[in-house]
């Protein structure tokens, strides 16, 4: 009996009801909303293109009242209050994240665009987890290994991407909470809702007002919240044009940096690998969160012996990815965040071809409507190439080839940036030999884009210093 | 090819120990994810159905009577006495002194007698016994054997060993121009590691095995998904390389119609859509059929029926 499309998968729809979408929202200042005094902009959805909300624009004005909140906080409660204090809040609102997941994962994929079963599974529990972790170190700073009584820094302000909106927020918030510090947040643009929603949580968790503030807007927002003298820490993680402008901004001032920036990360895949899960971590490292991952494995480097098999297999299984509605709960690839991301995709996908690159996709249909992009793979790229050398932030993958684990290193590490790699092979001691010759922050063994809060985050050059996570991600937040 | 290699005891080593490796992490990981898959409403259906065509209604036990055997059949030629529309099952699996019984109950239906052989299920006798063993069944009408591998032989490293009994039941099963369907059984319960699993899967393909299938359902892990996901892997690439294609049967521990749907994505996803069929894929089972009803049911009429609107076998 022939069988092809006995089973085509029905349409399995996330409900939204579940969360509550506002007309408008305000900015989030000492423990209220309040009206922003410069307007407001839309936030909408990438994946129909429609509005979900109006969000207030935050001015100078509004971060000057948000620091002033944050330090009112700072010097009156949140700084005095015992590490163990600090630690109930902070697990308060662990705990309510986790009782409000499914809220906050379908508000994220209706922001973000990302599929629902990756804003469930991986966005939000890795959220809750970081304020968990983090709560459980608000005690026991004493023994972080970064002296006696290591002191908190005061007012944070921190900038964060449109990527892993919520998640960015915990990484930032969690380890700032948890060091005694308070924090002025400004969410992307283009996903503001779920960090608004958070703010709801640190009214439900009775977090004294003023420790977190958000408040929302574009560039000079962010730029305003950065530059504040009133500010002694700034964090941010987003592009590494941006994250440039930041280091000038602050240099010569008291402001400790730490900035989480782009990648173009190497994936190696040496003969010897078990090819059937290499070809999954091919697929995680790239096409994970439609490639809006700062530490992407977008450039596969794989064995010349064994290349031709391990393309022949990542094709075969790219037939099988499912690309569209990102509140079905079979999406494997939803919408690209924004019309601006999608043309910059675009774009650096067109250089590939004319610099004479072979591009491939699977036959998938798109969405009429919204912003998509079929997973795409490179072949016969060379390191020369703008898709070998500029970050793409898309679900594109330049595949290379090597012969010497010596020349793999060699072009892994050919890059400007430097913030993850990963290798796979069968060989415990090629893993080791490789770990200490990558210039990259965080190096995996047989997996790619996993996360987890005690392990440390960050950068080598163009990508970035300090680090966000683990015992190291403290560090940030204290004066040590 | 398949000949030469079943005597060769180091081209055999050779080839086994050069198939890529599996990282154990990597391919839960994998399993894992397929079996967050949605399967709703009418992919539901069409999935219900399906696993109930592909199930081997099975009853292995010390206790078992011409009775027993005949209910069973009466069981999975009609599942649902009041649903017509229901399917039959693939086939009714007993031990080789029942296939009488179960032949001429199942006669004219289409479905088929599995008969378990070859010292089921520890495999632990003279290859002489095994062999008559598995004559006997096919000669009393068996359709499918059954056979277990010897895991002593593999786990000491004597592929060719193992090798060769599978090819010698497989002469076995045509004897007198009969032509039973062999059914490998790997055991992959003690076959401890992933590598093994696959290599124990190529190794039964390469000697002639029409079907890999996982456990006996007599030891403890049976089917998993993983070790499932392991083997479709390792059907689809034999047939890209040797152009035949092998069936795959999960057996044991499959109890919901929620954990059979997880399969089907997995075959769906993986071996792909030519293994979606009854010829291709089985579930070694004796209590999923009537969750599989339940299921059924439910997804007809809106309602959970309960226990009592299906049969006990």
């Amino acid at each position: 009996m022939a069988n092809s499309g006995i089973f085509e998968y029905a349409p399995a729809p996330e409900s939204r009801s579940v969360v509550d979408l506002k007309a408008s929202y305000g900015l989030f200042v000492d423990g209220e909303f309040t009206e922003g005094s410069a307007g407001s902009f839309k936030t909408v959805n990438p994946a129909t293109e429609e509005v979900l909300a109006e969000v207030a624009m935050g001015d100078d004005a509004d971060v000057d009242r948000a620091v002033a909140a944050a330090r009112r906080a700072y010097d009156q409660v949140w700084s005095r209050l015992p590490g163990r204090e600090r630690a109930k809040y902070i697990f308060r609102i662990a705990r309510i994240i986790q009782e409000r997941a499914r809220e906050l994962a379908v508000l994220e994929s209706l922001d973000n665009g990302k599929p629902i079963r990756e804003s469930r599974d991986v966005d939000i529990p890795l959220a809750a987890a970081h304020f968990f972790y983090y709560a459980g170190w608000a005690d026991k700073l004493p023994y972080a290994n970064l002296g006696p009584d290591p002191k908190p820094l005061g007012v944070a302000g921190q900038v964060i991407p449109w990527n892993f909106p919520l998640l960015m927020l915990a990484w930032k918030v969690a380890p700032a909470l948890a060091c005694g510090n308070t924090v002025v947040l400004k969410p992307a643009e283009t996903t503001p809702l779920t960090a608004l929603l958070f703010a709801e949580i640190c009214q439900q968790a009775d977090l004294p007002p003023g420790v977190v503030n958000i408040v929302t807007g574009a560039g000079a927002t962010g730029a305003a919240v950065v530059g504040h003298p009133g500010v002694d820490k700034v964090a941010f993680t987003g592009s590494t044009e941006v994250g440039r402008l930041i280091a000038k901004q602050v240099a010569g001032t008291a402001k400790k940096v730490t900035l989480e920036l782009g990648g173009k990360a190497a994936n190696l895949v040496f003969e010897d690998a078990p090819l059937e899960q290499a070809v999954e971590g091919i697929v995680d490292g790239i096409f994970f969160n439609q490639g809006h991952v700062c530490c992407a494995g977008s450039r596969l480097l794989v064995q010349e012996s064994v290349a031709e098999e391990v393309v022949d297999r990542l094709r075969e299984r790219m037939k099988t990815l499912r690309v569209g509605d990102p509140l079905d709960k079979n999406t494997d690839i939803g919408a690209i965040n924004s019309a601006e991301q999608l043309a910059k995709i675009r774009t650096l996908s067109e250089a590939g071809e004319a610099e004479g690159a072979t591009r491939w996709s699977p036959p998938c249909e798109l969405p009429e409507r919204g912003f998509f992009f079929a997973p795409t793979i490179f072949t016969g790229v060379s390191q020369a190439h703008r898709i070998a050398r500029e970050e793409i932030f898309g679900p594109v993958l330049s595949v290379l080839t090597f012969r010497t684990p010596a020349e793999a290193v060699e072009k892994a590490n050919n890059t400007a940036y430097g913030l993850s790699a990963g290798v796979w092979t069968d060989k415990g001691s090629r893993i080791l030999w490789l770990a200490q010759r990558m210039r990259a922050g965080v190096v995996w063994a047989n997996t790619f884009n996993r996360f987890d809060p005690t392990s440390p985050f960050g950068g080598y050059k163009e990508s970035g210093y300090g680090r966000e996570g683990g015992r190291h991600g403290l560090e940030a937040y204290l004066d040590v | 090819m398949t000949a030469q290699l079943a005597l060769d005891e180091a081209g055999l080593r050779r080839l086994l120990h050069g198939l890529p490796p599996v990282d154990q992490v990597g391919a839960d990981a994998r399993a894992a994810k397929l079996g967050t898959r949605s399967i709703k409403t009418s992919a539901k259906a069409q999935a219900l159905d399906l696993a109930v065509r592909m199930v081997d209604l099975t009853t292995l036990e010390g206790a078992d009577t011409p009775g027993k055997v005949r209910a069973l059949c009466a069981k999975g030629i009609r599942p649902e006495p009041d649903q017509p529309d229901c399917p039959s099952v693939a086939a009714i699996c007993v031990y080789g002194d029942m296939v009488p019984t179960a032949k001429a109950a199942l006669a004219g239906t289409g479905v088929k007698v599995a008969a378990v052989a070859t010292a089921f299920p520890s495999g632990r006798a003279p290859l002489a016994v095994k062999l008559a063993d598995t004559v006997a069944a096919v000669e009393a009408g068996a359709d499918e054997i059954d056979m277990v591998i010897d895991r002593g032989a593999f786990l000491s490293g004597r592929y060719a060993l193992v090798a060769e009994e599978i090819a010698a039941v497989k002469a076995a099963c045509r004897t007198n121009g009969h032509d039973a369907h062999l059914k490998v059984i790997l055991e992959t319960g003690e076959l401890a590691t992933y590598d093994n699993v696959k290599r124990a899967s190529w190794l039964a393909m390469l000697a002639g095995a029409d079907f890999i299938k996982t456990s006996t359902g007599k030891v403890s892990p049976a089917a998993t998904l993983p070790v499932t996901l392991l083997m479709l892997e390792s059907v689809r690439d034999f047939r890209a390389q040797t152009g035949r294609q092998v069936g795959v049967k999960p057996a044991g521990g499959i109890r919901t119609a929620k954990d059979a749907i997880k399969y089907l994505v997995t075959v769906n996803e993986t071996a792909g859509p030519d293994w979606l069929d009854p010829d291709w894929f089985r579930f070694g089972a004796s209590s999923l059929l009537n969750d599989l009803l339940l299921q059924r049911r439910k997804l007809a009429t809106g309602v959970y029926s309960g226990p009592d609107y299906v049969t006990v076998d």
